[in-house]
Protein backbone atom coordinates (compact mmCIF):
# COMPACT_ATOMS: atom_id res chain seq x y z
CA UNK A 1 0.00 0.00 0.00
CA UNK A 2 2.62 2.49 0.92
CA UNK A 3 4.55 2.25 -2.55
CA UNK A 4 0.90 3.07 -4.23
CA UNK A 5 0.55 5.97 -1.96
CA UNK A 6 3.46 7.40 -3.82
CA UNK A 7 1.23 7.88 -6.93
CA UNK A 8 -0.63 10.30 -4.83
CA UNK A 9 -1.54 13.75 -6.60
CA UNK A 10 0.98 16.46 -6.18
CA UNK A 11 -1.21 18.73 -4.97
CA UNK A 12 -2.42 16.64 -1.70
CA UNK A 13 -0.53 13.82 -0.34
CA UNK A 14 -3.40 12.32 1.57
CA UNK A 15 -4.99 11.43 -1.78
CA UNK A 16 -4.59 8.80 -4.44
CA UNK A 17 -5.97 7.22 -7.65
CA UNK A 18 -5.15 3.83 -7.65
CA UNK A 19 -6.68 1.76 -10.49
CA UNK A 20 -10.59 3.08 -10.49
CA UNK A 21 -10.47 3.27 -6.59
CA UNK A 22 -10.19 7.17 -4.66
CA UNK A 23 -8.18 6.48 -1.99
CA UNK A 24 -8.44 9.51 0.59
CA UNK A 25 -6.12 9.24 4.14
CA UNK A 26 -8.59 10.84 6.53
CA UNK A 27 -6.93 13.46 9.05
CA UNK A 28 -5.99 12.31 12.60
CA UNK A 29 -9.18 14.15 13.74
CA UNK A 30 -12.16 14.34 11.23
CA UNK A 31 -14.24 17.51 12.23
CA UNK A 32 -16.20 20.80 10.28
CA UNK A 33 -13.45 22.23 10.57
CA UNK A 34 -11.21 20.44 8.15
CA UNK A 35 -14.25 18.73 5.68
CA UNK A 36 -14.77 21.25 3.24
CA UNK A 37 -11.05 20.99 2.06
CA UNK A 38 -11.40 17.01 1.84
CA UNK A 39 -14.88 17.59 0.13
CA UNK A 40 -13.06 19.77 -2.29
CA UNK A 41 -10.11 17.71 -3.36
CA UNK A 42 -12.26 14.57 -3.27
CA UNK A 43 -14.60 16.04 -5.68
CA UNK A 44 -12.09 17.51 -7.99
CA UNK A 45 -10.47 13.96 -8.35
CA UNK A 46 -14.15 12.45 -9.00
CA UNK A 47 -14.67 14.61 -12.09
CA UNK A 48 -10.87 14.54 -13.67
CA UNK A 49 -9.69 11.25 -13.04
CA UNK A 50 -11.33 7.70 -13.72
CA UNK A 51 -12.29 6.98 -10.52
CA UNK A 52 -15.42 4.29 -9.92
CA UNK A 53 -14.86 3.54 -6.10
CA UNK A 54 -13.91 5.34 -3.10
CA UNK A 55 -11.81 3.94 0.00
CA UNK A 56 -11.95 5.68 2.67
CA UNK A 57 -8.76 5.42 4.98
CA UNK A 58 -9.17 5.62 8.94
CA UNK A 59 -5.41 4.15 9.45
CA UNK A 60 -4.73 7.99 11.19
CA UNK A 61 -8.27 8.56 11.96
CA UNK A 62 -8.33 8.87 16.09
CA UNK A 63 -11.79 11.69 16.58
CA UNK A 64 -14.68 11.19 13.55
CA UNK A 65 -17.89 13.73 14.15
CA UNK A 66 -21.15 14.01 12.30
CA UNK A 67 -18.61 16.30 9.78
CA UNK A 68 -16.99 13.08 8.58
CA UNK A 69 -20.85 10.99 8.21
CA UNK A 70 -21.31 14.64 6.08
CA UNK A 71 -18.25 14.05 3.97
CA UNK A 72 -19.55 10.14 3.21
CA UNK A 73 -22.76 10.56 2.83
CA UNK A 74 -21.72 13.16 -0.45
CA UNK A 75 -19.17 10.85 -1.71
CA UNK A 76 -21.84 7.93 -1.63
CA UNK A 77 -24.33 9.99 -3.42
CA UNK A 78 -21.78 10.62 -6.59
CA UNK A 79 -20.63 7.14 -6.58
CA UNK A 80 -23.51 4.93 -6.06
CA UNK A 81 -25.78 6.13 -8.72
CA UNK A 82 -22.85 5.46 -10.76
CA UNK A 83 -22.83 1.82 -9.51
CA UNK A 84 -19.48 2.37 -7.71
CA UNK A 85 -18.87 1.67 -4.07
CA UNK A 86 -17.84 3.11 -1.43
CA UNK A 87 -15.33 1.45 1.48
CA UNK A 88 -13.67 2.22 4.81
CA UNK A 89 -10.86 0.94 6.36
CA UNK A 90 -8.60 0.64 9.11
CA UNK A 91 -11.38 1.68 11.09
CA UNK A 92 -10.50 1.39 15.00
CA UNK A 93 -13.61 0.88 18.02
CA UNK A 94 -14.77 4.77 17.90
CA UNK A 95 -14.75 4.83 13.97
CA UNK A 96 -16.70 1.80 13.37
CA UNK A 97 -19.40 2.70 16.39
CA UNK A 98 -19.71 5.98 15.14
CA UNK A 99 -20.10 4.38 11.35
CA UNK A 100 -22.71 2.23 13.01
CA UNK A 101 -24.74 5.23 15.03
CA UNK A 102 -24.99 6.65 11.89
CA UNK A 103 -26.38 4.16 9.95
CA UNK A 104 -23.31 4.55 7.03
CA UNK A 105 -22.51 0.57 7.84
CA UNK A 106 -25.04 -0.61 6.24
CA UNK A 107 -24.61 1.36 2.63
CA UNK A 108 -21.05 1.44 3.14
CA UNK A 109 -18.63 -1.26 2.86
CA UNK A 110 -16.53 -2.05 6.85
CA UNK A 111 -13.69 -3.54 6.04
CA UNK A 112 -11.66 -4.57 9.18
CA UNK B 1 -5.55 15.35 49.35
CA UNK B 2 -9.70 14.50 48.53
CA UNK B 3 -10.66 16.66 45.50
CA UNK B 4 -13.39 19.07 46.03
CA UNK B 5 -15.69 17.02 44.21
CA UNK B 6 -14.84 13.81 46.22
CA UNK B 7 -15.94 16.44 49.69
CA UNK B 8 -19.51 16.79 47.69
CA UNK B 9 -18.11 20.42 46.37
CA UNK B 10 -18.42 21.30 42.95
CA UNK B 11 -15.66 21.79 40.40
CA UNK B 12 -16.29 24.40 37.47
CA UNK B 13 -15.01 25.67 34.25
CA UNK B 14 -15.86 28.37 32.15
CA UNK B 15 -14.56 29.11 28.70
CA UNK B 16 -15.70 32.21 26.00
CA UNK B 17 -14.27 31.61 22.83
CA UNK B 18 -15.12 33.00 19.10
CA UNK B 19 -17.05 30.55 16.89
CA UNK B 20 -14.75 29.86 13.77
CA UNK B 21 -14.06 26.15 13.04
CA UNK B 22 -10.18 26.40 14.27
CA UNK B 23 -12.35 26.08 17.73
CA UNK B 24 -14.15 23.40 17.38
CA UNK B 25 -10.83 21.09 18.16
CA UNK B 26 -10.09 23.64 21.09
CA UNK B 27 -13.32 23.18 22.86
CA UNK B 28 -12.94 19.39 22.39
CA UNK B 29 -9.08 19.93 24.07
CA UNK B 30 -10.31 21.99 26.80
CA UNK B 31 -13.32 20.06 27.82
CA UNK B 32 -10.92 16.45 27.86
CA UNK B 33 -8.55 18.46 29.99
CA UNK B 34 -10.98 18.97 32.56
CA UNK B 35 -12.46 15.68 32.57
CA UNK B 36 -9.12 13.93 32.97
CA UNK B 37 -9.27 14.30 36.98
CA UNK B 38 -11.88 11.62 36.72
CA UNK B 39 -9.11 9.41 34.90
CA UNK B 40 -12.21 8.57 32.47
CA UNK B 41 -12.28 5.68 30.24
CA UNK B 42 -11.36 6.26 26.37
CA UNK B 43 -14.66 5.73 25.25
CA UNK B 44 -16.05 8.69 28.12
CA UNK B 45 -13.62 11.34 26.56
CA UNK B 46 -14.73 10.38 23.30
CA UNK B 47 -18.70 10.72 23.90
CA UNK B 48 -18.21 13.99 26.00
CA UNK B 49 -15.59 15.36 23.23
CA UNK B 50 -17.93 14.24 20.13
CA UNK B 51 -21.41 16.09 22.23
CA UNK B 52 -19.21 18.85 22.57
CA UNK B 53 -17.87 19.01 19.12
CA UNK B 54 -21.37 18.37 17.32
CA UNK B 55 -22.38 21.35 19.75
CA UNK B 56 -19.76 24.04 19.05
CA UNK B 57 -20.25 23.01 15.52
CA UNK B 58 -23.89 23.66 15.50
CA UNK B 59 -23.32 27.29 16.88
CA UNK B 60 -20.57 27.67 14.47
CA UNK B 61 -22.54 27.03 11.31
CA UNK B 62 -25.76 27.50 12.29
CA UNK B 63 -26.38 29.97 15.38
CA UNK B 64 -23.92 32.40 13.87
CA UNK B 65 -23.85 31.20 10.25
CA UNK B 66 -20.47 31.19 10.21
CA UNK B 67 -20.07 34.62 10.42
CA UNK B 68 -18.71 34.17 13.79
CA UNK B 69 -19.75 35.44 17.27
CA UNK B 70 -18.92 34.44 20.88
CA UNK B 71 -19.49 31.03 21.99
CA UNK B 72 -19.61 29.85 25.89
CA UNK B 73 -18.67 26.42 27.34
CA UNK B 74 -19.00 25.66 30.50
CA UNK B 75 -18.55 22.53 32.20
CA UNK B 76 -19.64 21.70 35.87
CA UNK B 77 -19.24 18.21 38.02
CA UNK B 78 -21.35 17.37 41.14
CA UNK B 79 -22.12 14.41 42.98
CA UNK B 80 -20.60 12.36 39.84
CA UNK B 81 -22.50 14.11 36.91
CA UNK B 82 -21.12 16.25 34.61
CA UNK B 83 -23.62 19.08 33.07
CA UNK B 84 -22.31 20.78 30.21
CA UNK B 85 -23.72 23.88 28.69
CA UNK B 86 -22.69 25.33 25.66
CA UNK B 87 -24.27 28.59 24.89
CA UNK B 88 -24.50 30.92 21.59
CA UNK B 89 -26.33 34.74 20.40
CA UNK B 90 -27.21 33.43 17.39
CA UNK B 91 -30.13 33.30 15.00
CA UNK B 92 -31.97 30.59 17.07
CA UNK B 93 -33.98 27.55 16.65
CA UNK B 94 -37.67 27.90 15.46
CA UNK B 95 -38.53 24.44 15.93
CA UNK B 96 -36.78 22.36 18.44
CA UNK B 97 -37.45 19.31 18.04
CA UNK B 98 -37.91 19.54 13.83
CA UNK B 99 -34.16 20.41 14.39
CA UNK B 100 -33.53 17.10 17.00
CA UNK B 101 -34.94 14.79 14.02
CA UNK B 102 -32.53 12.35 12.67
CA UNK B 103 -31.21 13.68 9.18
CA UNK B 104 -33.33 16.56 9.36
CA UNK B 105 -30.56 19.47 8.06
CA UNK B 106 -31.30 23.05 7.47
CA UNK B 107 -27.70 23.13 5.57
CA UNK B 108 -28.14 19.57 2.56
CA UNK B 109 -26.21 21.68 0.38
CA UNK B 110 -23.20 22.46 2.70
CA UNK B 111 -23.21 18.13 3.46
CA UNK B 112 -24.22 18.00 6.56
CA UNK B 113 -26.01 15.24 7.71
CA UNK B 114 -28.40 15.82 10.18
CA UNK B 115 -26.98 13.68 13.16
CA UNK B 116 -25.44 16.51 15.15
CA UNK B 117 -28.51 16.48 17.79
CA UNK B 118 -28.51 12.62 17.63
CA UNK B 119 -25.07 11.77 18.51
CA UNK B 120 -25.05 14.76 21.10
CA UNK B 121 -27.96 11.92 22.74
CA UNK B 122 -26.43 8.59 21.45
CA UNK B 123 -23.23 9.57 23.89
CA UNK B 124 -24.28 11.84 26.35
CA UNK B 125 -27.30 10.69 29.11
CA UNK B 126 -29.68 13.75 28.40
CA UNK B 127 -29.54 16.41 26.07
CA UNK B 128 -31.95 19.51 26.70
CA UNK B 129 -32.16 22.64 24.31
CA UNK B 130 -33.36 25.72 24.71
CA UNK B 131 -33.47 28.30 22.17
CA UNK B 132 -35.91 30.81 20.01
CA UNK B 133 -35.38 32.40 17.35
CA UNK B 134 -33.84 36.19 17.74
CA UNK B 135 -32.58 34.77 21.20
CA UNK B 136 -29.48 32.45 20.90
CA UNK B 137 -29.38 28.74 21.58
CA UNK B 138 -28.21 27.18 24.68
CA UNK B 139 -27.81 22.99 24.52
CA UNK B 140 -27.69 21.51 28.15
CA UNK B 141 -25.84 17.91 28.33
CA UNK B 142 -25.53 15.40 31.43
CA UNK B 143 -23.41 12.58 31.66
CA UNK B 144 -23.31 10.65 35.02
CA UNK B 145 -19.54 9.56 35.73
CA UNK B 146 -20.53 8.22 39.15
CA UNK B 147 -18.92 4.98 38.87
CA UNK B 148 -15.38 6.80 38.23
CA UNK B 149 -16.03 9.05 41.54
CA UNK B 150 -16.71 5.67 43.30
CA UNK B 151 -13.43 3.50 41.86
CA UNK B 152 -11.79 6.88 42.94
CA UNK B 153 -12.67 7.42 46.72
CA UNK B 154 -12.20 3.26 47.32
CA UNK B 155 -8.72 3.77 45.91
CA UNK B 156 -8.36 6.56 48.69
CA UNK B 157 -9.86 4.15 51.31
CA UNK B 158 -7.83 1.45 50.54
CA UNK B 159 -10.59 -0.86 49.67
CA UNK B 160 -8.83 -1.53 46.27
Amino acid sequence: MEEQWRMQTEENPNFAVIDNYLCIRMPKEVDHHGAAAIRENADRLLLNEQVRNIVFDFENTSFMDSSGIGIIIGRYRKISSLGGRVYAIHADERIQRILKASGMSSIIEVLL
Amino acid sequence: MMRREAKGMKEEMKLEFDAISENEGLARVVIAAFLTRLDPTLEQLQDVKTAVSEAVTNAVIHGYEEKGGKIRMSAVLEKGELKLTIEDEGVGIEDISKAMQPLFTTKPEGERSGMGFSFMEAFMDRVEVESSPGNGTTVHMCKSFQENILSQSKLLSGQV
